[in-house]
Parts: structure tokens; C-alpha cells; sequence
């Protein structure tokens, strides 16, 4: 089955320790709702909020996340799932839409078989 | 030790299958250079190039990433670090850094005890 | 001319008719077996050339699609057996048990153009692109002509479309259509599409000439074809009926020099009757369903202009509460914009300025030409005439089709010089 990751946006800066006791409760049976709709949970990670990122360009090396935005990355994971159509009805369902959030898809790569 | 995540940062569209010779040979040495840094990886995943996003925010599915930025997210990796000067020292020696892209480094979030 | 020249043409034009008549099925029911949408059309472009040298030595076979589906498939196959490996890593996504590989009878060549229109009009893909693949795929209309209807350059096209056909078989965009609960959503997004098609070749959005009739044309035939495969849909009659209606005062939109005209300067003889007729009991047939939607309602909308004898004979009560309608089912300012037009018919041009100064407040047509024009009109109902040349020049200044430009510089002067 291919896999997605999932990346989870929030309004900046995406404090796990903030968020609202709804998407906390969702949270307990999102993955649940995963196994139902067909996909399977491969990894996850919750991260710590933006305000503790460090970015690299070059040698320049800068406190705060690599791209400035209202809403940052607050969390990834990757699923298994059929299709996109599948991949699809898991983000949309992810709780972070309580809390104003969105998600966004991202088919996994695998270098062809050489 | 503490967990980092490592967005990988490119410029758009960041096509895997597309990338400078130099880059892919310094990809080759990465993984014993990080070695060299006394972190070790825990899981690593590279995605398709950003043309084949897509979003969701609330009930609406977008095509391409959730911010349309010159640099996309081109893989995510974990890795474990003695604390973040090591880990700085992993972001800065990845290749994206040297490419027109960057990276970003986030601790990861692990939910206190109950 | 020799007998071999007239079959040669004959042939010529059974392989174009095929062309404009079959593609969509062909291609559809080989990307099944292909797999992948670019090796279907080379497949089915393959088996067009064949056909020409195939039909002139045996005879143009009594079914084409079949004789055509065929033989691509046939083609898709061999280049499978050759380049397995290689296919491995672009599949398109169909349910394995479904890729029949070998058909015994071709009447029962099943039609997967329901799939490829779907597909081809996946939410997960932008707008345009599913505009692009439609025309490409389902039309089977080349890169240059779709770009030259875009007004956007070739290679800018085609980098289009192959993104869009790379995101299908990277992020796997499966090969299906829809199931009921999510058949309405999917349905507005193609028809949405089919409309943007209709309007795009209707009214150029710059530039001398109105009406792109290929453009069109292909609109209609889609419609049609949706119709015919999704019988039991209001919304697809609606839409047909619209498009219809909409087309049947297509050669009255402008006059003799090409400019511009409203509906209500319109010479209502010259409308096109039979496709009035058409429309006007698609309308009916969708609203016996009682479930009818924003096309529909739209073409309600449009049939009763279409019937009126004059302007002002027009039943604007009957089209105000249809706006009432419409604007529930499809909460707009475009659609509010319109009905304020007609407000202003049935309780006057002061209670529609209300409705205007609303638009204005809300901001979101803002850059949109028709707003300044509709209150410039109001405005100068009102006689009010300072006012409405402000107006005027504000949606002079946002309009960018020369034919609306030179209405509205033409109104201007009226307001600014009434006795000329």
C-alpha cells in the first residue's frame, strides 16, 4: 500500500500543551477512526512549539522556523492507505480543524528499483 | 539524549528525482557524517515533489502544499542528540542547506507523564 | 477525382468522426488496462493513425469504438509484456479484478468514461488543471489548441497538464467514480468544470472575439455525454438546459460591428428556438424531480428570458424568487449581484441600490467590472448622472473585453452628454 505523510498545521506557535480539550478528546479516537476508514498509522511525531526552532541556510543559522507563517507544522505522521481518495477522508477528519488548523498530503517517496 | 525532527527545506518543486549530481553524492556521505556528529537517525522519510500535495483546511481540498512558499518541504528525519548543538551540526551539513533550501530543526514533543 | 480518392476521403472522415465521437470512450477504456493515463494516449492516438490504413484495406468496421478501443488496448498490452518494470512505478490506480484483458464480445466493452471524467476533475487537483486534462482527455483536444483557448503559451500548457498527470499517478488519484455520499460534491466539481469550459469559449476574458466556438462545442458534447451517461441527475439536465439557453442568443450578443449588446437591445427573433424549445423542457424535467440545484435553477432563471416577448415583458417576480432560491442553495455575491438586478425590475432601482451598496461593503467583488456597471446602470435609472459616470469609469477600468469596454464607454458618454 503506498503511504502519505500527513503534516498538521496550527496557528503558530503550535504549543502541544495548548491545544483545546475538544481536539485533545479527538485526538483518543482519531486513530480509530484511521483503522475504519481504511488506512493504517505508520509513524508519528508531535513537536515541541515553533518558538523552539532552529533553521539552517547555508552557514546562517536562525532562531524560529525556515518558513514565517501564521500557521506552522505542529505535528507529522505517515499513514498506509489504498489511494488518495482514502489519505483524503483521514485528513479531513484529523481533530486540528477544532483548533482552526488544516493538514497537508504528501505521497512518500521510494527511489525506483534500480 | 533528546529526539529532534529535521524538516529538509528545497526549492519548489523539489522533485526527488530530480536532484544535482553534487546533491545526490553528498547525500551517498550523509548518513556517516551524522554518524561523525555522535547522533544517531531514528527513522527518515523523503516525499514526492510538491506538485503532488495536496491540502485540506476545514472541508476544502486544495491542490499543492499549505503554504505556497519557494521552499517546500522535500523529507522529514528524526534523529537522536546529545542536545542541539549536535544537532545543529546534522542540520548544517545537509545537503539542502547548500542547494537553495534549508532546514529546520524541532525537538520532538513527548506528552508528560499523567 | 478516382474512386480510390473518394474512398481515401471516405475513410479520412470515418476516422475523424470516430475522433469526435469516440474518444473519450476509447481512452477511457484503455487507461483501464494501461494503467497509466500517458500510455493510454499514446495507445489511442496509435490506433487512430492505424485505423486510417486499417479501414482503407478492410473496410470501415461497423463499430469504430470497438474496433478502436481494441486495438489500443492491444497496443497498451504489448508495451505492458515489454516494460513491466518500468510500469510498476507509474500505476494508475484501478481495482485489479476489473481489467478485463481480453473482451470475447465488443458489444460488451464496458464504459469507463464516467471514471476518466472523474478522475480528470478530482478535487485534489487545481481548477485549471482540471479544465486542461478534460479537454485533453476526454476531448481529446490537443495541448496548443487548449492553450490557445487559455490564452497562455504551449510548453505553459503542457507543463500543466503533465503535472496534473503526474500527481495522479504519484499520489495515486484512484480510477473510479465516486460512491453515493460523495457523488453530489464530485458531480458539482465536473459540472463546474464543463461550465468553465462553456463560458471560457462563450466570452473570451480579453481580446476581439466573443465567441470560441470549438470551445464551445465541446461543452455541449460533454454535457450531452454526461447526460446520457448519468441519466437520472437534475443538476446535469440542469446544466445542459443552461448551456443551451445561454447558447441560444449567442449570435445576438453583439451587433453587426461586434459590439456588445444587452439583453434588453437583443433581437429576441434571431434567437435559436429549437435550442430554447430543449432547454426549456430539461428545466421542466429537473424540477419534476424536486431536487433541483444552482444549474438548474440558473437555467429556470435563463429560460423565462428566453421566452419573455420584451424586456420589460420578462416575469421578474418569478425570476426574483428563483434568485431567493438560488442564492440559498449557493450563497454567492455574483448570484446576489444578480438578483439585485432584479430587485430592481420588480420594486425599482432605489431598493436594488441598497442591495449594491451591501456588495460594496462585503469587498469581495471588488475587482469585478459587472458590480460598478450594475450601480452605474441604477445610478443612471435614478438620474442620477455625476454618480453613475464615476460608476461607469470605475467598471470601465476593471473590464478587460473590448466589447464590454466599448458598451460601457458608450454609456458613459450617454450620461455625460444626455442629448447625444
Amino acid at each position: 500500500m503506498p503511504q502519505y505523510a500527513v503534516l498538521v498545521y496550527q496557528a503558530a506557535p503550535g504549543d502541544p500543551m495548548q491545544i483545546s480539550p475538544e481536539y485533545e478528546a479527538a485526538l483518543e479516537r482519531y486513530p480509530a477512526q484511521v483503522e475504519e476508514l481504511g488506512g493504517r498509522g505508520v509513524a508519528g511525531y508531535a513537536l515541541q512549539p515553533s518558538t523552539t526552532a532552529t533553521s539552517v541556510r547555508g552557514d546562517l543559522v536562525t532562531d524560529g522556523p525556515f518558513i514565517e507563517a501564521k500557521e506552522v507544522v505542529a505535528g507529522f505522521f505517515v499513514i498506509e492507505a489504498p489511494d488518495l481518495d482514502v489519505a483524503l477522508k483521514i485528513a479531513k477528519l484529523n481533530p486540528v480543524h477544532l483548533d482552526g488548523g488544516g493538514v497537508e498530503v504528501r505521497p512518500l517517496f521510494t527511489p525506483p528499483a534500480e | 539524549m533528546a529526539q529532534y525532527g529535521i524538516f529538509v527545506y528545497q526549492p519548489a518543486p523539489a522533485d526527488p528525482m530530480n536532484l544535482p549530481a553534487e546533491y545526490e553524492k553528498a547525500l551517498e556521505t550523509y548518513p556517516a557524517q551524522v554518524a561523525e556528529t555522535g547522533a544517531e537517525p531514528v527513522t527518515g522519510f523523503a516525499f514526492q515533489p510538491s506538485t503532488t500535495a495536496t491540502s485540506v483546511r476545514g472541508d476544502e481540498i486544495s491542490d499543492g502544499t499549505f503554504h505556497p512558499a519557494k521552499e517546500v518541504l522535500a523529507g522529514f528525519f528524526v534523529i537522536e542528540a546529545p542536545d542541539l548543538d549536535v544537532a545543529v551540526k546534522v542540520a548544517k551539513l545537509n545537503p539542502a542547506t547548500r542547494h537553495g533550501g534549508g532546514v529546520e530543526i524541532r525537538p520532538l514533543f513527548t506528552p508528560p507523564e499523567e | 477525382m478516382s474512386v480510390g480518392d473518394n474512398a481515401a476521403t471516405a475513410v479520412e472522415r470515418a476516422v475523424t468522426d470516430a475522433h469526435r465521437r469516440e474518444w473519450a470512450f476509447v481512452l477511457a477504456a484503455t487507461a483501464r488496462v494501461a494503467g497509466d493515463l500517458d500510455l493510454a494516449e499514446e495507445c489511442v492516438q496509435d490506433a487512430y493513425l492505424a485505423a486510417l490504413d486499417a479501414w482503407a484495406r478492410d473496410g470501415i468496421p461497423r463499430k469504430p469504438g470497438a474496433w478502436l478501443t481494441t486495438t489500443a488496448k492491444r497496443k497498451a498490452l504489448d508495451v505492458l509484456r515489454r516494460e513491466q518494470v518500468f510500469r510498476a512505478k507509474m500505476p494508475l490506480l484501478v481495482e485489479p479484478d476489473e481489467v478485463a484483458m481480453d473482451e470475447p464480445d465488443d458489444d460488451a466493452i464496458p464504459d469507463d468514461r464516467l471514471r476518466l471524467i472523474f478522475t480528470c476533475c478530482h478535487p485534489a487537483l487545481a481548477r485549471q488543471a482540471q479544465v486542461a486534462l478534460t479537454l485533453r482527455l476526454v476531448c481529446g483536444v490537443g495541448t496548443g489548441d487548449i492553450a490557445k483557448a487559455f490564452l497562455v503559451s504551449e510548453p505553459t500548457m503542457a507543463a500543466r497538464v503533465t503535472r496534473a498527470k503526474k500527481k495522479i499517478s504519484a499520489a495515486r488519484i484512484p480510477y473510479r467514480v465516486p460512491d453515493a455520499g460523495e457523488l453530489p460534491e464530485r458531480l458539482d466539481a465536473v459540472l463546474t468544470v464543463i461550465h468553465l469550459l462553456y463560458t471560457t469559449g462563450h466570452t473570451a476574458a480579453s481580446g476581439a472575439d466573443l465567441v470560441r466556438a470549438d470551445v464551445v462545442g465541446h461543452a455541449l458534447n460533454l454535457t450531452r455525454m454526461l447526460m446520457a451517461l448519468m441519466p437520472d441527475e437534475p443538476e446535469v439536465r440542469g446544466l445542459l438546459a443552461l448551456l443551451l439557453l445561454t447558447d441560444a442568443r449567442r449570435a445576438t450578443r453583439t451587433d453587426a460591428r461586434g459590439r456588445l449588446l444587452r439583453l434588453e437591445d437583443q433581437d429576441r427573433s434571431a434567437w435559436d428556438r429549437a435550442a430554447i424549445e430543449e432547454g426549456r423542457d430539461l428545466v421542466a424535467d429537473a424540477f419534476r424531480t424536486g431536487r433541483v440545484g444552482r444549474y438548474a435553477l440558473q437555467a429556470a432563471i435563463a429560460a423565462l428570458h428566453a421566452t419573455a416577448d420584451s424586456y420589460a415583458a420578462t416575469d421578474w417576480r418569478r425570476i426574483l424568487r428563483l434568485y431567493d432560491d438560488l442564492l440559498k442553495v449557493w450563497p454567492s455575491p455574483v448570484v446576489a449581484l444578480n438578483r439585485a438586478v432584479a430587485v430592481s425590475m420588480v420594486h425599482g432601482p432605489q431598493a436594488a441600490l441598497d442591495e449594491i451598496e451591501a456588495l460594496r461593503q462585503d469587498g469581495r467583488l471588488n475587482g469585478y467590472h459587472y458590480l460598478p456597471a450594475v450601480h452605474a446602470d441604477l445610478l443612471r435609472r435614478l438620474d442620477r448622472p455625476e454618480e453613475a459616470a464615476v460608476a461607469y469609469r470605475a467598471a470601465l477600468s476593471l473590464a478587460d473585453n473590448e466589447a464590454e469596454r466599448e458598451f460601457l464607454a458608450a454609456r458613459l458618454a450617454e450620461v455625460l452628454d444626455p442629448a447625444s
